[in-house]
């Protein structure tokens, strides 16, 4: 057991601190959009920000050096995601989607020509897909989608309305499961395309998410034609590629990293702020408030190291993602509850005043993460997975 | 970085596994917890043979120059079956002091003898005010002829009852810092002066009133320096919280593996309990629960281990495993049901150690206080 870094991992830490110190733009910190709180501009600002990531290979750092990556080692992208998060880097959810499933299941499934054409431009970041898995009857329970695909000649032809589809306003593409054979049972009969989002019949309708931003969308598919080489792997077999491309990587990690550095700003604040002539800090309360958020974390970020390291044995994880995943979606939510009570009034208060706080991450964070632990899977999902498949329990 | 046991530790995981499963069933478990002594000289002779007991002193000692990581994967495989006994206060509460602090005599002394499982310690810390603080120490040591005679109470005292020799903590000098002025004590248990008297408690767990009434020792009997005992003791303590807290994942293990078990056995409105989602939810729960402690806590073992400073991991690891620990514990009982609130029935065992294990050593918001220090708050 070594909980140590190498000497060539810490350097590469310090290789990427130091290239983020440089490359991340000064608009972009003045604008700080959170999670869910994307605008065009910042969007644009991630965009640019991912294609020089993509340029020094470490946006899609795991790949095959042929398809635009560094092969880079299961232990060095941890690092890279701690960094990246912790450092607020203009990274979209969307980016990270397309990367981490999108990217490795047309690895698994795709064609040569589908990998040769998708790969490089997914790891160089010239390419963001966004996901059209949920319909507005297939949530939790995606397998009941209902969206048709029909084979015509050398196309097919979708039907139908997917829904919570962020950032499908902003991507080129769409990664999108649809029903190609109605009459299979429901695991059967489900195939992938990537659906380009300019094709004729595609029609957007933006849904504002809680935070009063458009990030999510409701997708409308009328008679789009899509040409047949866009399936992706065996048709019919949509599911199982689905399923296994979201066990590829979710170590969590970056969520671990992100939240370390909101408690570490809780910390500085309650250093610095006198209330009714006492230091915050000096409150026991709070004191025991604070140490538990930083317990949490650690434990949330031994869960996602413990992932990074099965990976770099050769074992697959899987409901020990899920693990990672609660856990660290509850603590985060946590965080955001302490911080408010911490901040009292203050915790209120948006952006643009005078007496604002923090720049506003925590009431922003208090909204921001109850998309954790519902969007990917919700913490019921999660928790069923690690009890059926985690710990044999049965289903019936 | 790499998470996983080595082969020596598998080894030892796989036959401290094996061994306790044959001898140590929960029918001797109760056995002893309902006996006075709390432990049977066979199985300690037995553990002893295995090189337990020696497991981290050094081979020049009779020991097998093991590590603490390997005294913690041994302590989770103990805490996994529960093994009643004095090991933990004679290895990790005595013989580490000894090994860190006592004089070349002492540990010629005393542990090849605790090896070979003769010799049984004790840690006298604590007292009325029960709590870990060196401000605490009340129990007087006064110098007289060249020897030193100890008054006071201590209380919470593990197996003191069964104990050869008690590691007595006693304040040898008045002085404005609490942390200065104590020094440790090597006294024979059975020395004129000495009462030790039995506690009940929830785990059966063998802890003691022991009263010191002008208890008289020799100046050889001093573990470290006179005055210098606080850094003996804040040291031992570090390294016992982390060890207590490898034997609570063990038990919390146990208590989700036993849960799990019966989930999947039990059938109520025709089909098995595990199969409903509630039950699902709190095995998931729980198995969170077990594996965040266990990462944590070995993380603060590999610092013990490297030598490393380890306050703030033993801490974060402590306050954690304290409350997963009952969590899990209760959860097991929840689904259990009735047949968990037998004495029959083994779940008690656990939760009675988890509640046990969380209060010794500082429970969470002890923990967390520290945790807080560590961070400039």
């Amino acid at each position: 057991m070594d909980f140590r870094f190498t000497q060539d991992e810490e350097a590469f830490r310090q290789e990427v601190r130091r290239w983020l110190k440089q490359e991340i733009p000064q608009r972009w910190i003045d604008l700080d959009p959170g999670i869910w709180e994307e605008t065009e501009e910042s969007w644009a600002l991630a965009r640019e920000f991912q294609r020089k990531l993509g340029q020094k290979g470490w946006l899609a750092p795991a790949y095959p050096k042929e398809y635009g990556g560094l092969e880079l080692s299961h232990m060095k992208r941890l690092i890279l995601s701690e960094e990246l998060a912790y450092n607020r880097s203009p990274m979209s959810i969307e980016e990270e989607i397309t990367v981490n499933w999108v990217g490795p299941a047309i690895m698994l499934f795709g064609t040569e020509k589908q990998k040769k054409e998708y790969l490089p431009k997914i790891a160089r970041g010239d390419i963001v897909l966004c996901l059209g898995y949920s319909e507005p009857n297939a949530g939790s329970d995606l397998a009941s989608l209902q969206t048709r695909a029909v084979e015509v000649g050398d196309e097919y032809v979708i039907n139908g309305q997917k829904t919570w589809c962020s950032y499908g306003h902003l991507a080129d593409c769409c990664w999108l499961a649809a029903r190609t054979d109605p009459d299979a049972s429901r695991h059967e009969g489900i195939s992938i395309f990537i659906v380009d989002m300019k094709t004729p019949g595609i029609t957007l309708r933006p849904l504002i998410n809680i935070l009063d931003r458009h990030s999510f969308n409701e997708v409308f598919f009328d008679d789009v034609h899509i040409p047949r080489e866009n399936l992706v792997g065996q048709k019919d077999k949509g599911w199982y590629q689905l399923v296994m491309a979201l066990d590829f990587e979710r170590s969590s990690i970056g969520y671990a990293a992100g939240n370390q550095r909101v408690i570490e700003e809780l910390i500085k604040y309650v250093k610095a702020t006198t209330r009714n002539g006492e230091p915050l800090a000096n409150d026991p309360l709070i004191r025991n408030e604070l140490a538990q958020l930083v317990v949490e974390n650690e434990v949330a970020r031994m869960m996602a190291y413990r992932i990074a390291w099965m990976f770099s044995k050769g074992v697959h994880p899987s409901h020990e993602s899920s693990m990672s995943m609660v856990f660290i979606s509850e603590v985060m939510r946590r965080t955001a509850n302490i911080g408010m009570r911490i901040l009292g009034h203050y915790g209120e208060l948006d952006r643009d005043s005078k007496w604002t706080v923090m720049n506003a991450r925590i009431m922003r964070m208090c909204l921001s993460a109850l998309s954790i632990g519902v969007g990917g899977g919700s913490n019921e999902i999660q928790r069923n997975i690690i009890a059926i498949r985690g710990l044999g329990l049965p289903r019936k | 970085m790499d998470l996983g046991l080595n082969e020596e530790q598998e080894m030892l995981r796989e036959s401290a596994r094996d061994f306790l499963r044959r001898e140590c069933p929960k029918q001797l478990v109760r056995r002893l917890d309902e006996s006075d002594e709390g432990y049977s000289v066979e199985l300690w002779r037995r553990m002893a043979e295995l090189g337990w007991m020696g497991l981290i002193f050094p081979e020049e000692y009779g020991g097998s120059g093991r590590n603490f990581l390997d005294l913690a994967i041994l302590l989770e495989e103990m805490g996994y079956n529960i093994v009643p006994g004095p090991f933990f206060s004679t290895v990790v509460l005595g013989g580490l002091t000894i090994l860190a602090a006592g004089s070349e005599e002492h540990k010629e002394e005393f542990l090849p003898k605790i090896a070979s499982g003769e010799m049984i310690l004790s840690s006298a810390l604590t007292e009325p005010s029960a709590s870990y603080d060196a401000a605490s120490v009340k129990t007087e040591a006064k110098a007289r002829n060249g020897e030193y005679v100890i008054n006071g109470t201590k209380l919470f005292v593990l197996n003191a009852n069964v104990a050869d020799y008690i590691l007595c903590v006693a304040r040898t000098s008045k002085t404005k810092n609490p942390e200065e002025g104590i020094t440790v004590f090597l006294v024979g248990a059975r020395s004129p002066g000495l009462k030790c008297t039995l506690l009940k408690t929830l785990a059966r767990d063998k802890q003691c009133e022991v009263v010191f009434d002008n208890v008289t020792v020799s100046k050889e009997s001093i573990v470290g320096k006179r005055d210098g005992g606080w850094p003996i003791v804040k040291d031992v303590l570090q390294k016992a919280t982390v060890a207590k807290c490898a034997e609570m994942v063990g038990g919390a293990q146990a208590a989700l593996d036993m849960a799990v078990s019966y989930a999947k056995e039990r059938v109520q409105f025709g089909r098995p309990i595990g199969s409903f989602q509630a039950i699902q939810h709190y095995c998931a729960n729980m198995a969170m629960d077990v594996g965040g402690s266990r990462f944590v806590t070995y993380k603060a073992a590999w610092k013990v281990s490297e030598g490393l400073p380890a306050v703030l991991d033993a801490a974060i690891a402590k306050a954690w495993v304290s409350e997963a620990y009952a969590r899990v514990a209760l959860s097991a009982h929840q689904i259990f049901g009735a047949i968990g609130f037998t004495m029959d029935h083994d779940i008690h065992l656990y939760y009675r150690q988890a509640k046990a294990a969380e209060i010794i050593f500082g429970g969470a918001d002890f923990h967390r206080a520290v945790v807080a220090s560590e961070l400039g708050l």
